[in-house]
């Protein structure tokens, strides 16, 4: 493409805009209305699953083993768990410590009577590995594995912890998706309906265009950029907006609910908009080229 | 050069609006199309600016059949032939000189040559003094004349004129005939489709007649007074 024809594709998609006034306010309006939901969303989706993935952390499963196992068996299951792809870490308990463990959370404040069992540890076969996972949804095949390990004599499991965080994660990725493929195609059908005025405005000035010679590009290009440029100020507003609404909320949220201040861990607004402004933007300007594009194609038969 | 070959064109089939027509036009001749209304002459230019397709038949333009160009290179075809209408067909919203430049932005011409080339041809068209001008101030001739250096600015061999005198008056309408008399003389093939047989005998040039698509008359401009 030549520089000339390049500028004059920009040029004319700005004057585009400016002659059919209302209808790219219009677009320009939903456009940031979209992209304000999407920003709303992703910023409630990403601070859930960081949340979430904090509670994830505290998730573990406990093996014990049989009675009369070795030291060196315990090691080599160890190692066996260590080498599974679904853990994090994997913690060794001795008898000793679960025992320490226990006569804190039991005896506060009656040490005397854990005094009574002097050296005869109670837990003395309780040794036990706290086997922390990558991701909790994996929790189900790790066990099955640990169930089927020789040594072994019992796995404790919160499988229910993990079964609705697991299912939380998925319902909230299927309405993410739902969400965005319902926006992408109101902003979809909009960009087209404007570029389709805009075609219809400029009707006489394509047909004397395409008996002047004009190819197929130089004719789309400028409603090709009007699209993206309606695309671009509509991503633009809402993040300008959900930039500075952020930050002031979360302090408001953290204020208002601060008994659960130890739950409410919210991600800072860079981190939250380093990805927000790319995906925004893309989105934008990928609806304002997907639409005018299709919309050229199909009405002026280039 | 065009050539037809056995060229026929139907709308509707069983109903030519061509039918079976062959003819001839060397580089730098002077051609009058002449017909009735509905005879097949608009038919004609349409054929020729690859804007419709033949039912049968060849059409050679410059040396190409013209049926062998694709879809993507009909824009760079018609770069090769200049159009004038009857209704001018200008941009409403820009003046003489953006009209005239238009048509090089079109095919990529750059600022500079459009700087340099728009005033030329608005001094061959005589409009020189008025390119600030915008449609609805000029006359129809004044306009006709526009036309005409948009569809000569980008030096197309040929120029087509499709009833360029028909929203004219008399003394417009010989203006504009003197003018494309002198755009052949200058060495580009001028063919006129017009109705105005008063024009077409007194400019002595060739004569193609089309009667209900057939071609029934081809003859120099003499042999019609």
């Amino acid at each position: 493409m030549k520089f000339s024809t390049f500028i004059y594709s920009i040029k004319q998609g700005v004057i585009n805009i400016g002659r059919n006034k209302m209808f790219s306010l219009a677009s320009i309006a939903t456009m940031a209305a979209c992209i304000f939901l999407f920003g709303i969303f992703y910023s409630v989706v990403s601070n859930f699953n960081s949340m979430v993935t904090n509670v994830e952390k505290g998730v573990a499963v406990t093996v014990f083993f049989k009675e009369g196992i070795s030291d060196e068996e315990i090691d080599a299951i160890g190692a066996a768990i260590r080498m599974r792809p679904e853990v994090k870490d994997c913690i060794f308990k001795s008898a000793d410590e679960a025992w320490e463990e226990y006569k804190k959370i039991y005896f506060e404040g009656s040490e005397e009577l854990a005094e009574g069992f002097a050296d005869d540890n109670p837990l003395k076969d309780d040794a036990s590995y706290e086997i922390y996972l990558n991701d909790v949804s994996m929790q189900k095949v790790l066990v099955t594995y640990l169930e089927n390990l020789e040594g072994i004599r019992t796995v404790n499991q919160s499988e229910v912890v993990a079964n609705t965080l697991t299912d939380f994660n998925k319902l909230i990725s299927y309405i993410s998706i739902a969400i965005i493929l319902i926006l992408l195609c109101v902003a979809i059908f909009l960009i087209n309906n404007t570029v389709t005025v805009g075609i219809s405005v400029r009707k006489d000035e394509i047909g004397i265009m395409k008996f002047i010679g004009a190819t197929d590009f130089f004719v789309r290009a400028p409603f090709v950029v009007e699209g993206i440029l309606i695309g671009f100020v509509g991503a633009s507003i809402p993040l300008i907006i959900l930039y500075f609404m952020y930050s002031r909320i979360i302090v408001y949220i953290a204020e208002k609910f601060n008994f659960l201040s130890g739950l409410l861990t919210f991600i800072p607004v860079e981190t939250v908009f380093t990805t927000l402004v790319p995906v925004a933007l893309l989105l934008g300007v990928g609806i304002g080229f997907i639409g005018s594009f299709a919309t050229t194609r199909k009405h002026l038969k280039v | 050069m065009i050539q037809l070959e056995n060229v026929s064109k139907a709308y509707v089939e069983g109903i030519p609006a061509l039918d079976d027509v062959s003819l001839s036009i060397e580089d730098g001749e002077f051609v009058f199309i002449v017909g009735d209304s509905g005879s097949g002459k608009s038919t004609l230019i349409k054929l020729l600016m690859k804007e419709l397709e033949p039912s049968e038949g060849t059409i050679t333009v410059n040396d190409r059949d013209i049926s062998t160009i694709t879809h993507k290179n009909i824009p760079y075809f018609r770069r090769e032939i200049g159009v004038v209408f009857q209704d001018f067909r200008l941009l409403k919203d820009r003046n003489v000189y953006e009209n005239v430049a238009f048509a090089m932005r079109v095919v990529g011409e750059s600022n500079r040559n459009i700087r340099k080339r728009v005033p030329v041809m608005l001094s061959l068209v005589g409009l020189a003094a008025k390119y600030k001008s915008f449609p609805k101030q000029l006359s129809g001739g004044e306009q006709q004349r526009v036309a005409i250096a948009r569809a000569l600015v980008n030096n197309p061999g040929i120029l087509l004129a499709d009833e360029p005198t028909g929203n004219l008056d008399n003394n417009n309408a010989w203006e504009i005939m003197k003018l494309l008399e002198e755009i052949n003389a200058r060495g580009t093939t001028v063919v006129v489709v017009t109705h105005n047989m008063e024009i077409v005998r007194a400019m002595n040039k060739r004569v193609i007649t089309i009667q209900k698509g057939n071609l029934v008359g081809d003859a120099g401009g003499e042999v019609l007074s």
